[in-house]
């Protein structure tokens, strides 16, 4: 029973992570929409959270042999799915940030992990009801 | 895993640096004419330098910090105006090199910027929340 309520989770949780770790890049983004030679960067959600789900994303590294090898480890697990957005309007400092597109993403981001937290509270309330078996 | 609350940081730090952009652009409005500085010379302009910093050493958590402040290289406004004691011999006064429409369009510039990071503070306290409320 635990089991299966874990594997029901596991679903949202990840999604959860990925959104949240979105929202992350996005602010990163907006904060940074005067700096020059900033590039601004995202992730492909449904292409991200697919390989999170296939477990393909644990941290790939090199195998570090000796004590002057560099350890190649991404920090985060999510690291290697951000990418670099493709610019509409090139600017002179060589800044990428489209405030539009960004503050776009970010609203539809936060709609999203709300959806995700809404569809995790329906699940456990009908967890609940199936255990109390009223 | 702790992005949501990374958010407050990035956030904050350019809250931070927006608010220094603006100084810089009160300091610049206010000495348009300031002929005569500390240090005898014509106010010099000022202008921030922004640039991007990780906010905890990872390289998605992304903020940005002033470098550093910079003096405008930009040459004086000279005025003819022989009674102003600060005048050279040919009666010419050097102006500060300020730019007020430049100066204008920057402190728009920065509030906006300030607005949107603002707005990304708020909707992250939401979101955190309807985190914490999970379940209940």
């Amino acid at each position: 029973m635990t089991n299966r309520l874990d594997k029901e989770l596991q679903f949202h949780q990840t999604a959860l992570n990925l959104r949240a770790y979105r929202q992350q890049l996005l602010s990163s983004n907006i904060a940074n929409a005067d700096t020059p030679n900033y590039k601004a960067r995202d992730i492909d959600f449904s292409k991200a959270l697919t390989g999170a789900l296939n477990m393909r994303l644990g941290p790939v590294a090199l195998a570090t042999t000796s004590a002057g090898h560099i350890d190649s480890a991404p920090a985060s697990p999510f690291d290697s799915m951000a990418q670099y957005r493709t610019e509409t309007q090139s600017s002179v400092d060589g800044n990428t940030v489209d405030m539009n597109t960004e503050r776009a993403a970010f609203a539809e981001n936060a709609l999203h992990y709300e959806a995700s937290i809404t569809f995790i509270n329906g699940l456990l309330r009908s967890m609940q009801t199936a255990v109390q078996g009223q | 895993m702790s992005s949501m609350l990374d958010v407050f940081k990035i956030a904050g730090s350019a809250l931070g640096a927006q608010s220094v952009r603006m100084n810089t652009t009160a300091s610049n409005l206010a000495n348009a004419d300031s002929v005569v500085g500390p240090d005898g010379q014509p106010y010099k302009a000022k202008q921030v330098v922004f640039a991007a910093k990780p906010v905890d050493g990872s390289a998605d958590a992304v903020g940005v910090q002033v470098e550093q402040v910079v003096d405008s290289a930009a040459p004086g406004r000279m005025v003819y105006d022989p009674a102003n004691p600060a005048a050279n011999t040919d009666g010419y006064v050097e102006m500060p090199n300020v730019n007020v429409v430049e100066e204008m369009v920057n402190m728009i510039s920065a509030s906006r910027s300030y607005q949107a990071n603002a707005e990304v503070m708020n909707t992250a306290r939401t979101l955190i929340q309807r985190t914490l409320s999970i379940g209940q």
